[in-house]
C-alpha cells in the first residue's frame, strides 16, 4: 500500500502574497546594490582613523575628569537647568495645546489650530531649531531652553491629546450631566484620567530634554554639547569619555527614579 | 473617603485627607522652587538686549528667506540619496547588530541572567543615552567626514532603541507555545525559530519600520557634523548666509520626513 507522498509543514510568511514578497525582496537586493555602490569609503583615510578609534575606546577604559574639569561642570549645570526649566515650561505649554488637540473636547477651529502648532514642533528637528534661536536670542543656554520647551510641545501635547481622546467617555458624561461648565469638565471628567500618563510621559520627555540638552549645544545653544564638541575637535578622546560618562550616568540615574516614580502612581 | 468639615457643621467629600492636600502643596512649592532656582542659575549670564531684540531678527531673516531658491533643487538630489542611505543602511546595521543583544537581554531567552544580561542591559542603554548627532562628531573625528560615519552613527544609535523594544517584546511572549514546541522535543535552535521568532515579527517589523523613520529624520541633520546627507549643504548655506537656499532644504527635509512617516504608519498599521 503505498502512501501519499509526505508533504513537509511550513510556517506561514509574513507578507501572504507570494508577488510582493518576492518583488519586495527583488527591490531590496536592487536597491542595496545601488546604495552600497554609492558609498564613498577612503580607504587611506580609515587606517589612519584605526589608531584614533582604539585612542577613543582607551580613553573611557582611562577617563580624565580633572583637565577640564572647570569646563565640564560649567555644561553640566547649564545643561541640567536647562532640562529642568524647558521641561516644566514645555508641560505648562503643552497641556493646554494637548487638551486643544483632543478632538472631543474642543470645537473643530481650536483642534486644527493646536495640531498645526503640534506638527510644526515635530517637523522641525532639535538642531535646526536651535540654530535659528541660536541666530535669534544669541549664544548660551537660554536658547537651548527656548529650543528644548518648543520640541517638548511636539511630543507631550500630541501625547495627551492621543490619551485623552481614549479617556472612557462616561466620567466625562456623568460630569456633563451635572451641568459643570467646561474647565470642570476637564478637571474632574478628563485630568484625573490622564494624569497617571501625563506624569510618567513628563518624566520621560525630561529624560529626553536631558540627553537633547548635548546636542544643542554643539550649535552653540548653551550646555554640556559645547564642552564635548571643543574636546572632540581637539581629539582630547580622554575628556570626551569622561562627560560621555557622565551623561550615560545621568541618563541612567534618571531612568531608574522615573521608574520608582512610575511604579508608584500606577 | 476623605471628607472635610464645613464651616456650618456639616460633613463634605475632599479629595485628598488634610495630610495628603499639605503633601501635595510642599511638593509643588517644591517643583516651583527648584524651577526658579534653575530659571536663575540659566540666565545668570544672558543678554537680555539680544533677547529682546529677538522679533526683529525673526523678521529680518523671515524676510530674507522667503522666496525659496528653487534653482538650487538639483543640487540637493544627490544629498537627499545619501541621505536616505545614511538612514536605511544604518537602520539595517542596527538591526542585525540589535537582535542578538535583545535575545541576550530578554529575561527568558539570556543564556545567564546574572552576567550576560546586565552587560546586554548596560549596551543599550548606553546606545540610547548618546544622540546619533554625538556619534556622528565622534565618528567624523575617528573615521574621517563622509556618509560612512553617518551610517555608522545611525546604527549606533539605534541598537539602543530597537533592542531595547525588541527584547521588551520578547519578555511579553506566550509562554505556552514555547512550551509546547519544546515538548515535542525540538533543539535550541527549533524552539527559537518556531516558538519565539513568529510571536515576536509583527513587533520587530514595526519597530525597525518606526526606527528607519526616526533615522531619515535624524539622518537630514547629521551633516552638520560633517558626516554627509542634506546637512552638509543646510551647513554650507547657513555659513554664506544663503537663507532662500535654507528654506528650500528646509522645506525638502519637511517633505522627506513626512513621506517617511506616511510610510512607517502605513507598515505599522498592516503589522499591529
Amino acid at each position: 500500500m503505498s502512501a501519499a507522498p509526505a508533504r513537509r509543514w511550513r510556517p506561514p510568511p509574513l507578507i501572504a502574497s507570494p508577488w510582493l514578497r518576492y518583488g519586495l525582496a527583488l527591490g531590496a537586493a536592487v536597491y542595496l546594490a545601488l546604495a552600497l555602490g554609492s558609498v564613498e569609503v577612503n580607504w587611506a583615510r580609515l587606517s589612519e582613523g584605526w589608531a584614533r578609534g582604539l585612542r577613543f575606546l582607551s580613553g573611557f577604559a582611562a577617563p580624565d575628569f580633572s583637565r577640564r574639569w572647570d569646563d565640564i561642570a560649567q555644561g553640566m549645570v547649564e545643561s541640567l537647568t536647562m532640562t529642568v526649566t524647558a521641561t516644566v515650561a514645555g508641560i505648562a505649554i503643552s497641556v493646554p495645546i494637548g487638551i486643544g488637540a483632543a478632538r472631543n473636547l474642543v470645537p473643530l477651529p481650536v483642534y486644527l489650530v493646536c495640531r498645526a502648532i503640534v506638527a510644526l514642533s515635530r517637523a522641525l528637528h532639535e538642531i535646526v531649531v536651535a540654530i535659528l534661536l541660536v541666530a535669534l536670542v544669541g549664544f548660551g543656554p537660554f536658547a537651548g531652553f527656548l529650543t528644548l520647551a518648543f520640541a517638548t510641545i511636539g511630543f507631550l501635547a500630541k501625547l495627551l491629546a492621543e490619551d485623552i481622546e481614549d479617556a472612557d467617555a462616561a466620567p466625562i458624561e456623568a460630569v456633563r450631566a451635572t451641568g459643570a461648565p467646561w474647565l470642570s469638565l476637564v478637571a474632574f471628567g478628563v485630568l484625573p484620567q490622564v494624569a497617571p500618563r501625563l506624569l510618567g510621559l513628563s518624566l520621560y520627555r525630561l529624560d529626553i530634554n536631558f540627553r537633547e540638552s548635548a546636542v544643542v549645544g554643539i550649535v552653540g545653544a548653551g550646555g554640556i554639547g559645547a564642552t564635548l564638541n571643543t574636546a572632540i575637535d581637539r581629539y582630547e578622546f580622554d575628556s570626551a569619555a569622561a562627560v560621555l560618562i557622565l551623561i550615560i550616568a545621568i541618563v541612567m540615574a534618571s531612568e531608574y527614579v522615573s521608574g520608582l516614580v512610575r511604579a508608584r502612581v500606577k | 473617603m476623605p471628607v472635610a468639615p464645613l464651616s456650618d457643621g456639616r460633613r463634605a467629600w475632599a479629595r485628598r485627607t488634610p495630610a495628603g492636600t499639605l503633601a501635595a502643596w510642599l511638593g509643588w512649592l517644591a517643583l516651583v522652587a527648584l524651577t526658579v532656582f534653575c530659571w536663575r542659575v540659566m540666565t545668570q549670564d544672558t543678554i537680555w538686549s539680544f533677547v529682546r531684540d529677538a522679533p526683529a531678527q525673526a523678521a529680518d531673516i523671515g524676510a530674507r528667506m522667503f522666496p525659496p531658491r528653487w534653482s538650487y533643487f538639483p543640487v540637493l538630489l544627490k544629498p537627499l540619496w545619501d541621505t536616505l542611505n545614511i538612514a536605511t543602511l544604518g537602520t539595517l546595521a542596527a538591526i542585525v547588530l540589535s537582535v542578538p543583544v535583545a535575545f541576550l537581554a530578554a529575561r527568558n531567552t539570556t543564556p545567564s541572567a546574572a552576567l550576560v544580561r546586565p552587560a546586554a542591559l548596560f549596551v543599550i542603554v548606553a546606545s540610547r543615552s548618546i544622540n546619533a548627532i554625538i556619534w556622528a562628531l565622534l565618528l567624523v573625528a575617528i573615521l574621517g567626514p563622509g556618509v560612512l560615519a553617518g551610517i555608522c552613527a545611525i546604527a549606533l544609535r539605534s541598537i539602543g532603541f530597537i533592542g531595547k523594544l525588541l527584547y521588551e517584546a520578547i519578555e511579553e511572549i506566550d509562554a505556552t507555545q514555547v512550551e509546547a514546541v519544546r515538548a515535542t522535543g525540538a533543539s535550541g535552535p527549533q524552539v527559537l525559530t518556531y516558538a519565539i521568532v513568529p510571536q515576536i515579527m509583527p513587533a520587530f517589523a514595526g519597530i525597525s519600520v518606526f526606527r528607519w523613520d526616526i533615522n531619515i529624520r535624524e539622518s537630514t541633520v547629521l551633516g552638520l557634523v560633517g558626516a554627509g546627507g542634506l546637512g552638509l549643504n543646510l551647513e554650507s548655506s547657513l555659513n554664506t548666509l544663503a537663507w532662500p537656499q535654507v528654506t528650500l532644504i528646509l522645506i525638502v527635509i519637511l517633505a522627506t520626513v513626512v513621506a517617511s512617516e506616511w510610510i512607517s504608519a502605513k507598515v505599522r498599521a498592516r503589522f499591529g
